[in-house]
């Protein structure tokens, strides 16, 4: 979930970092790496972070069950919604809570990959580990965002990333899906005052 | 939303949103770990003027659940009963750091007051005041009518949905009753269709400013197919010298629920009862331990519609302060 600073918004146009085409190379490469890393997808449970992450984890199992053949997508994917984990809800407006929905099999042994759009603060990432703890034992975590923009406040990293963004923390990093937004792009915003 | 005082102040998104938070809050508590860490640090207050042992306990399970600290405050064997005002209780929270109160008083308008007289800065959910409302009653009655009615009927949870086109009939003692009162404004402003049945002596001076239809005949009322049934406990405790009805067992044959009107209902209308029940009087045995008989599901929604509310009464605001008071800063 990207976690914009907020800023007004200031000058500067949307600056288009991604187009349609270089997001589904980027997922096509991370679903590459991820076979890779853990020897192809036995065991493996991606959860989508939401928003974003929940459509972009769904990409990526489609993207793995045509690489591995015989891999049934819908049966490794999940969404796992972390908002009654985060360290942040008194000093926000109140979040409406999402829904978490696990894969069959649960995550007792499982290789979770966790997906998520943008990785900033990383205390989105730190509320998603505690929640998986409530849910089960999985036998690894890993991380996969799409960008990591940096500025971390946890000593937290990812393990798959389609891009590095160097931003600075007054600007503001969005990802579009055409899923929930009608295109694919990731635009950095505010880039200069 | 700072208070849950009223179901009449709620409007169709917020009770929706409710709702939707209620049914996230459940799929929780079928976990092995049904802890959540949400509320970590803030402090609830059950403050009971008024006896109540299945409202307490679904408030102190939600509360505990989400992870606050519970402080149980009845009014038996407190300084109450050594003549403190409501004022003064008040005040006393306040100083211990209370970020919720959760009240229970037999004055119709205590919550209010609370909320509204700057005794105390935290949240103030109502659990019930006087003849007045019982606002989480109805939302629990909404989430369960809103399962087993709308959508795919008993499984998933509708989320989104309201109850637009459901009829439900409110059976009984609604003179006594807050749960009727607030179950009537917020099915109608759900959309659904509420016809109140009672005997004459039972229905409330102004009830035609109410959006509920009144009927005094329950079998015609069963003819016309609603999709629930809700009984209301006749409460004995509250009808002083009587002389409400002739006896019980005329009430019972004029507006009692049993197996012969049980038949008559729908396949698919379920029967609800707030609690507790008196068997024999309002409800006969069959009907309340029959299989469309939704009572002991209504006490476990119960929990996951009090967590949605203290989670969205407390999760979203800054801690509170009180002017010229020294407030509990982060």
């Amino acid at each position: 979930m990207s976690v914009p600073a907020n800023t007004a918004a200031s000058g500067g146009d949307p600056v288009e970092i991604l187009g349609a085409g270089d997001m589904s190379r980027a997922l096509t490469r991370i679903g590459h790496e991820i076979l890779e890393r853990n020897h192809g997808a036995e065991h493996l449970v991606l959860l989508g972070i939401p928003t974003r992450g929940v459509p972009l984890a769904r990409r990526l199992a489609a993207g793995l069950a045509r690489v591995e053949p015989g891999l049934d997508a819908g049966a490794l994917v999940g969404d796992l919604d972390v908002t009654m984990y985060r360290d942040d809800l008194a000093h926000q407006p109140t979040r409406s809570v999402g829904a978490t929905a696990l894969p069959a099999g649960g995550l007792d042994g499982k290789v979770v990959v966790l997906v998520d759009d943008v990785l900033f603060s990383g205390r989105t990432i730190r509320a998603a580990l505690d929640a998986i703890s409530d849910l089960g034992r999985p036998r690894a975590v890993q991380l996969a965002v799409l960008v990591d923009r940096g500025h971390r406040q946890l000593p937290i990293r990812a393990d798959f990333v389609g891009k590095n963004l160097p931003t600075s923390a007054g600007e503001r990093v969005r990802v579009l899906l055409s899923e929930t937004d009608g295109r694919d792009a990731v635009l950095l915003e505010g880039a200069r005052r | 939303m700072k208070h849950l005082l009223s179901a009449g102040d709620l409007d169709r998104a917020q009770a929706v949103t409710i709702l939707d938070t209620a049914a996230a809050m459940a799929a929780t508590q079928e976990r092995q770990i049904k802890k959540l860490p949400t509320l970590r640090g803030r402090t609830v207050v059950n403050l009971f003027f008024e006896d109540s042992t299945r409202t307490r306990i679904s408030f102190e399970t939600a509360a505990k659940r989400l992870s606050a600290d519970v402080i149980n405050f009845s009014a038996k064997g407190s300084s109450v009963s050594k003549g403190e005002s409501l004022k003064d209780t008040a005040q006393t929270l306040q100083a211990m750091g209370a970020d919720a109160v959760v009240i229970r008083h037999h004055a119709s308008g205590a919550p209010h007051r609370l909320a509204h007289a700057g005794w105390t800065a935290g949240a103030v959910v109502n659990a019930g005041d006087g003849t007045h409302q019982h606002p989480t009653q109805a939302l629990l009655d909404a989430y369960t009518l809103r399962r087993h009615l709308v959508g795919l009927r008993g499984g998933t949870d509708p989320v989104g949905h309201d109850l637009a086109g459901l009829h439900v009939a409110i059976v009984g003692d609604v003179l006594h009753s807050r749960v009727a009162r607030s179950n009537v404004q917020l099915l109608h402003t759900l959309g659904a269709r509420v016809t109140l049945v009672a005997p004459p002596t039972l229905v409330p001076v102004g009830v035609e400013s109410w959006t509920a239809d009144v009927s005094y005949h329950l079998d015609d009322v069963l003819d016309q197919g609603p999709d629930a049934v809700m009984m209301l406990r006749v409460q004995r405790e509250r009808m002083g010298g009587g002389g409400f009805f002739p006896s019980p067992w005329e009430y019972t044959r004029g507006y009692g629920l049993d197996a012969r009107r049980l038949a008559r209902l729908p396949e698919h209308a379920i029967v609800m009862h707030p609690g507790p029940m008196n068997r024999g009087l309002e409800i006969s045995a069959d009907a309340a331990d029959a299989d469309r008989s939704v009572v002991v599901e209504q006490v476990a929604n119960g929990v996951a519609v009090r967590m949605a509310v203290l989670y969205l009464v407390l999760a979203g605001q800054e801690q509170p302060t009180v002017d010229g008071q020294i407030g509990a800063s982060a």
